[in-house]
């Protein structure tokens, strides 16, 4: 596939790295050097010119691309770029936006602008946050088949009633599946005998309340629920909506923003959250409004560096869990190693939702774990599928180790799968595979 | 000393207004032929307002106003419309010596000061009044059918009607109606102003039809003797408006309870925003039960109805005994205990009667309030200090003040303990201005400030000039004016009258009706030498 992508800054840059090695790559930008750094970096062709004019775009082939990306830092200037790609070519646009109020426009009127296809950067991000948020232990969750399935990873805790258990032991829910357990570099595809260790990772796949039952299980001093206590530090975009959304939960989150125009304004569009205005690396301030005692601090400041510091306060005064933001991707483990409970990459989050579109095998949804070591895809089964009309165990044994039927649904329903389960047509099947099986298997579901 | 504000230009839209008060005044003149009755008061009046109208209307043909401007002609048109508003009860007093006579000798409206505090009284929705004896049989039906429609037509505002009805309004109109209209801020509800002043007009007009439709059919349809045709038309056009006058000296005890009852719910639209009759005419009828000012007017009036009534009917709001030189005696004393004692349904409709009365500012009564006990009188009181809806035809600090304070209120509390918490104030949806919130408070304070000094003067003068009264009469003479209700206690009772106060008292309320009616500030406005010069 031929996708042409306008802007080559962090969010175009990755996306271009992330679809090198399976597409032909064109990036255009108006910066000269940001597009000689990309030259020689990655496998792909660069332009340099205005997105938005018509003759950089034929410059980069226009009439063959399959796909128009628009990921510059300016959301007009974005949708400009789909708008005319739209109207010279038949190529499916994408545009990046961080102003919902285009991704409502968008939503409202189907295909406004010329745009296939509207990511909101901070509304995504925020989502993966809020996500998280009701889950003890989780550090991601994601929704399939339309929220009958979840994925969640979990770490285990120290002390956790489940640790040195073996997966059988651990597993107590009917429609709950271990697919992996992550520790350090390697991946171990969970088998009956498999052990989980302290600060293991878990990624299970199963029903959403057999999902909050074992959170509960492996962290019981953290009760699930609404009554979470939520502190948002920061008020970014990102956390702007990390606490409308909470609020529309029915929490009550806290906010904490430096500049008083900002708080202002934060108190305005958010009915639901108590915000204040100060630093949030105040000491004095954190204990007097007993932020120690709260369940969850997001850090959404504009920096990661500020980001990290946050969190370990909040450790340090007691928090039970932190999110921050992390812009820098190789950041991620560095800062979920020191102490940062779960990092959220908003360029991953975004990525994941442009990856769908961009593949192959038409998936319907897709989660990827921890900067890419494996991905979690639903698909529908159709009369091609190595899967279909087969019981599972059947079919897992044409395919490499490393894949990981999760959990089924069947006319809308939540399908265990077991291995003599045959798989029908127009099943959805959440299948987690291991990141070095993925190109493999793939087209053959 | 240069004057920068172009007095000009806002006399002469002065002007236009009085011109096209000759409209309305052919009303009465029609009544008044219709009865075989004098109608030189107003075809004189209308001659007088059309002549001095025109004349101020050259002092600046072309008039193009600015916001001084705008205080000024409001300010001036409500004290033009009262002064030839007047006129008619001279002329009824006085005649026009050596071509028409006196039809009215005995009037206690002779008396110019008289006159114009019942002109005031009425323009401004109070229903304070001077009138001594109030009958058709005193009066004609012409001069008492005026006395009704003044209300009626300051009731929506003299302003706004202008704005209405005249083109070169158009530009300024905004600004004048934000000065005229009853609490803070108007809402635009069309694209073009005027639009917005027909609309809210034409909701008023038919409220009005409706009331007055609605009584007569009462009549006819034999639970009301009393309204007739005349009564029913006289009642709807002071309801609306929450005026209170009627051509009944007895008010509506007069009328039979369904009449009673049938008033509450249109004194209780008269209070309303009118802004949200247009929107639930419009498509949009969740807007009126959604909205918190409602809400919270609605409440207020139903958490006081609910006291009052309770204290009426285990009789602890009632009075014992009749003492010497009360406006009742100890045989209407006898029938309000016998009537309201231990009895659900007339504790209940009198009980919300008085208080929708005098929380809409309307100032009718059901009943002689001044025989209630004190512990019901005090929650009257308290009721005439909540006042209307924004944007009703209600006077008094408005519910939407209160209810902004309360909010405010409670910030502070919350923010005391957690000193960097930002909490703008909501309103319904949206949040309100820090400025706008300060501008409440302001006008709170000032007008509770007005209301202290202003019944202390009352009491100098009276100490004076008589009549003796009690601190609840002078407070309650005070805050029935400043707040366009009308009856106070005692004394000026609500079948009583504020005739027996001297001339400087009275142009004194006269004064404090015109400050209540535009809210204080733009008339006081026009009084700092800074808004004459730059």
């Amino acid at each position: 596939m031929r996708v042409i992508i306008v802007g080559a800054g962090q969010g175009g840059g990755s996306i271009a790295a992330d679809l090198a090695d399976t597409h032909d790559i064109v990036v255009v930008d108006r910066d000269g050097d940001r597009v000689d750094d990309l030259t020689y970096s990655l496998d792909v062709l660069t332009v340099e010119g205005d997105g938005t004019s018509l003759s950089a775009l034929d410059e980069a082939g226009i009439d063959e691309a399959d796909m128009v990306i628009a990921s510059t830092d300016d959301d007009e200037t974005n949708i400009v770029v789909c708008a005319t790609a739209h109207a010279v070519s038949d190529a499916f646009t994408v545009a990046r936006v961080k102003n919902t109020e285009y991704l409502r426009t968008w939503e409202r009127s189907e295909r406004a602008f010329g745009i296939d296809f509207m990511v909101c950067t901070n509304l995504l991000a925020a989502e993966s946050i809020v996500r998280v948020v009701g889950i003890p232990a989780a550090r991601d969750v994601d929704a399939f088949a339309d929220g009958r399935v979840q994925m969640a990873e979990f770490e285990i805790p120290p002390g956790s009633p489940v640790r040195d258990q073996t997966v059988a032991e651990a597993d107590r829910f009917e429609q709950l599946t271990f697919a992996a357990i992550l520790r350090d570099d390697e991946l171990e595809i969970a088998r009956g005998d498999s052990v989980l260790h302290e600060r293991d990772r878990v990624v299970v796949i199963g029903n959403p309340k057999a999902v909050r039952e074992f959170a509960t299980t492996i962290a019981p001093e953290e009760p699930p629920g609404t009554a979470e206590e939520v502190v948002i530090v920061g008020g970014s975009e990102i956390g702007y909506h990390v606490a409308r959304l909470l609020g529309d939960r029915g929490f009550k989150p806290r906010l904490i923003e430096r500049d008083g125009d900002r708080a202002r304004q934060l108190a305005e569009d958010l009915p639901s959250a108590v915000v204040m205005e100060n630093d949030a690396t105040d000491m004095d301030f954190l204990e007097r409004e007993h932020v120690g005692d709260a369940d969850f601090v997001v850090a959404a400041l504009d920096s990661d560096e500020k980001n990290l510091l946050v969190s370990l306060l909040a450790r340090r005064l007691g928090v039970d869990r932190t999110v921050a933001i992390i812009d820098t991707t190789e950041y991620v483990e560095l800062f979920e190693t020191v102490g940062v409970d779960v990092g959220v990459n908003p360029r991953e989050v975004v990525a994941e939702e442009i990856t769908r579109f961009t593949r192959d095998g038409g998936a319907e949804n897709v989660a990827i774990i921890e900067s890419d070591r494996a991905e979690v895809l639903e698909v529908e089964i159709d009369g091609e599928s190595v899967l279909a009309g087969r019981p599972i165990h059947e079919s897992v044994a044409d395919l490499p180790a490393g894949v990981v039927i999760g959990a089924i649904t069947r006319d809308d329903r939540f399908v265990t799968p077991r291995g003599d389960t045959v798989l029908e047509r127009g099943d959805h099947v959440v299948v987690f595979l291991d990141a070095c099986v993925l190109d493999e298997v793939t087209p053959k579901l | 000393m240069a004057i920068r504000v172009d007095y000009r230009a806002s006399l002469s839209l002065v002007g236009s207004v009085l011109k096209y008060l000759a409209v309305p005044l052919a009303i009465p003149l029609a009544v008044a032929a219709a009865y075989g009755e004098s109608v030189a008061p107003f075809l004189v009046t209308m001659l007088v307002t059309v002549a001095v109208g025109g004349g101020l209307e050259r002092l600046r043909p072309d008039p193009d106003i600015g916001a001084r401007e705008g205080f000024l002609m409001v300010g001036a048109t409500w004290l033009a419309v009262s002064l030839v508003g007047a006129l008619p009860y001279l002329i009824e007093a006085y005649g026009l010596p050596g071509f028409v006579p006196a039809t009215a000798p005995e009037s206690t409206l002779a008396n110019p000061a008289n006159a114009l505090f019942e002109s005031m009284s009425g323009f401004t929705t109070t229903g304070a009044t001077v009138l001594g004896r109030i009958s058709l049989d005193a009066h004609g039906h012409g001069i008492m059918l005026w006395r009704q429609l003044t209300q009626w037509l300051g009731g929506m505002g003299i302003v706004v009607l202008a704005v209405a009805i005249l083109p070169e309004l158009s530009v300024g109109g905004a600004q004048l109606m934000d000065a005229e209209a009853p609490g803070p801020g108007i809402e635009k509800l069309t694209p073009r102003i005027a639009e917005t002043a027909r609309a809210l007009w034409g909701a008023y007009l038919g409220f009005t039809v409706l009331e007055i439709l609605l009584l007569y059919g009462l009549h006819v349809g034999g639970m009301a003797p009393a309204m007739d045709a005349y009564n029913a038309v006289s009642h709807g056009l002071t309801t609306m408006p929450t005026g209170g006058f009627s051509p009944e000296a007895r008010s509506i005890e007069a009328f039979s309870a369904a009449v009673q009852w049938l008033i509450i719910p249109f004194m209780i639209a008269a209070g309303t925003n009118f802004a949200l009759f247009w929107h639930a005419l419009t498509g949009e009828p969740k807007r009126l039960p959604g909205d918190s000012e409602f809400r919270f007017y609605v409440g207020a009036m139903a958490v006081l109805t609910g006291l009052v009534a309770a204290l009426l009917f285990v009789g602890n709001g009632v009075a014992t005994f009749a003492p010497p030189g009360a406006t009742y005696d100890s045989t209407y004393l006898a029938g309000v205990r016998a009537t309201l004692i231990g009895t659900v349904e007339p504790a209940l409709r009198h009980a919300a009667f008085q208080v929708v009365s005098l929380v809409t500012t309307t100032g009718y009564a059901s009943i002689d309030f001044n025989a209630w006990g004190p512990s019901a009188q005090y929650l009257l009181l308290f009721a005439m200090f909540v006042g209307g809806s924004a944007g009703s035809t209600g006077g008094g600090i408005k519910v939407v003040r209160w209810y902004v304070i309360l909010k405010s209120i409670r910030r502070e509390l919350f923010t005391t303990a957690h000193p960097e918490a930002v909490r703008p104030v909501r309103l319904g949806g949206r949040t309100v201005d820090e400025r706008a919130i300060r501008g409440i408070y302001g006008f709170t304070l000032l007008y509770l400030v007005m209301f202290f000094v202003a019944s202390g003067l009352l009491f100098l003068d009276a100490a004076r000039s008589g009549p003796s009264l009690s601190v609840l009469e002078a407070m309650s003479a005070v805050a029935a004016t400043l707040g366009n209700v009308g009856p106070g206690f005692g004394l000026v009772g609500p079948m009583g009258s504020y005739l027996d106060f001297s001339a400087p008292s009275k142009l004194f309320m006269i004064g404090l009706m015109w400050l209540g009616r535009l809210e204080i500030l733009p008339v006081l406005v026009c009084l700092t030498p800074e808004y004459w010069r730059q």
